[in-house]
């Protein structure tokens, strides 16, 4: 579980977040959703200590971030898997060296065990027989499942996804979001994702938080998202002419 | 104040470089890999332009010291010695610094905006021990070899066209390269490319690790990484010159 309590940060005199609240349970697709620039990457690099907020505490699993000593810090990285929005491969290696680098830093595997447990990553992501490709001659979509891959890789506690469908077809996007939602509850992870696309809110929206302008205006799950009577939030979702008159 | 930025920022990077590895074994094979890839894949450039600098300074010193009552050993003599104390390593590491650093710095610069590095952090990996670490401590070993090839390249290209021209007899040629040689200059020299080497490295890393943007900033990154390790080479090439020889 991932708490946190009133998170704000500044950037030049701009305030980015403003006292954001929110609790991530573990086996659910938690969403931050909003306009580009309303927040989300930042809080996500909060959460995941990329940051350090202005004020205000995370917690993990009751645990405050900033309490933890070096070799807790270290210890919880291992239980965090992060995909990021372009996938954030390691251009010089091939799709088995990127999952194996965090096996080699943090596991006494033996070879073998390290190449059954890359195998069995690659092929809950489907994309067996591609170890030895580089990311250059991946797609868009193989390229997010081998950064899927490469997260749960250490079998993390919590799973942190950026924007995991952007810039993706939409088919191959509900495959992304369906893949995380999978992993989510096979592993019982605590999951973050970012997005601003209703069609991953809508297909795997266990809890969604919706940020405006660095506050946190809604909270809720998909289903209230329809009946919801907030007006930022109904501007954002019914942004269309179409979806106007669908509502 | 910019000035004391960027050299207390350098220097803390420096502590996060140097900080103690997670597996000696994975930087050990990182060391091995930078080796051959910065420092192996420079031979070529390095042989080429030697042979050429060697060719280039002994006609120098034959027209200019084309007199009858200095003998034809100074020509060979001056060439070995402006090959070992100045061109082999301050000047090949200069252009060293043109290739070696805009390719690390373009490297690492690219892994930052493509949050490479980021990934890297929340894996729990300390990113500027993984990446810098190896490259510096390959370049360190990698370039005194370099610069001891370079100075017998040289000589060999000084050699070739003293015979071909006809500038200096082999017997006199093969003399003043020996005469009064002083071990003494090539550990100078050898004491600079280890310097240069961990300048070159480092300088171009801290303005890759530290881009911030796209393309075009990593582009910019490649060049400030090119010009201040320029600077600092010859920065250091006085205060060791100043130190050691004077």
């Amino acid at each position: 579980m991932i708490r946190i309590e009133s998170v704000s940060k500044s950037f030049e005199h701009q305030q980015v977040l403003k006292q954001i609240d929110a609790r991530f349970n573990p086996g659910q697709t938690n969403l931050i959703i909003g306009r580009s620039g309303s927040g989300k990457t930042v809080l996500m690099k909060c959460i995941i200590g990329l940051i350090q907020p202005d004020s205000g505490n995370i917690f993990y699993n009751d645990q405050k971030f900033s309490d933890f000593t070096p070799q807790q810090q270290l210890q919880f990285r291992k239980e965090m898997g992060v995909v990021f929005q372009a996938g954030a491969l390691f251009d010089s290696m091939t799709v088995e060296q990127n999952l194996k680098l965090p096996m080699d830093f943090f596991t006494n595997q033996s070879q073998k065990e390290k190449t059954d447990r890359i195998n069995f990553c690659l092929q809950r992501v489907n994309l067996e027989k591609s170890n030895h490709l580089y990311p250059s001659e991946l797609s868009g979509g193989m390229k997010k499942r081998v950064a899927i891959a490469r997260a749960i890789v250490l079998n993390p506690k919590y799973l942190i996804c950026d924007e995991p469908n952007s810039g993706l077809d939409p088919l191959t996007a509900i495959l992304i979001d369906n893949l995380i939602r999978e992993i989510t509850l096979e592993f019982n992870t605590t999951t973050i994702i970012n997005t601003h696309d209703l069609n991953s809110v809508m297909e795997i929206g266990d809890h969604v938080i919706f940020l405006s302008e660095g506050e946190k205006c809604w909270e809720g799950s998909r289903e209230d998202i329809l009946h919801t009577d907030n007006k930022t939030l109904n501007d954002f979702v019914f942004a269309s002419e179409l979806m106007k008159k669908i509502q | 104040m910019k000035l004391f930025y960027h050299l207390g920022r350098y220097f803390l990077l420096l502590r996060r470089i140097f900080s103690k590895p997670e597996n000696h074994r994975l930087y050990f094979k990182q060391v091995i890999h930078e080796m051959d890839k910065l420092g192996v894949a420079s031979l070529g450039i390095v042989a080429i332009i030697s042979f050429f600098m060697g060719m280039v300074v002994i006609i120098h010193m034959t027209i200019n010291m084309g007199n009858p009552l200095i003998s034809d050993i100074y020509n060979s003599y001056t060439t070995r010695d402006v090959l070992v104390l100045e061109f082999s390593s301050t000047v090949l590491c200069l252009i060293l610094a043109g290739k070696v650093g805009s390719n690390i710095a373009s490297e690492i610069g690219t892994m930052r905006v493509t949050e490479q590095i980021d990934a890297l952090e929340t894996m729990g990996i300390n990113s500027a021990a993984y990446l810098i670490q190896p490259k510096i401590i390959g370049m360190m070993l990698v370039i005194p070899v370099l610069v001891t090839l370079s100075i017998f390249i040289g000589l060999a290209g000084g050699m070739f066209i003293a015979k071909i021209g006809n500038l200096v007899t082999m017997n006199d040629f093969l003399f003043g390269i020996r005469y009064q040689f002083k071990p003494y200059y090539v550990v100078y020299s050898l004491v600079k490319s280890v310097v240069f080497a961990f300048l070159i490295t480092s300088v171009s890393a801290y303005h890759g690790y530290y881009t911030k943007g796209g393309a075009l900033e990593v582009g910019r990154s490649s060049t400030l990484a090119v010009v201040y390790s320029m600077i600092t080479i010859l920065i250091a090439d006085y205060l060791i010159t100043q130190i050691m020889l004077s």
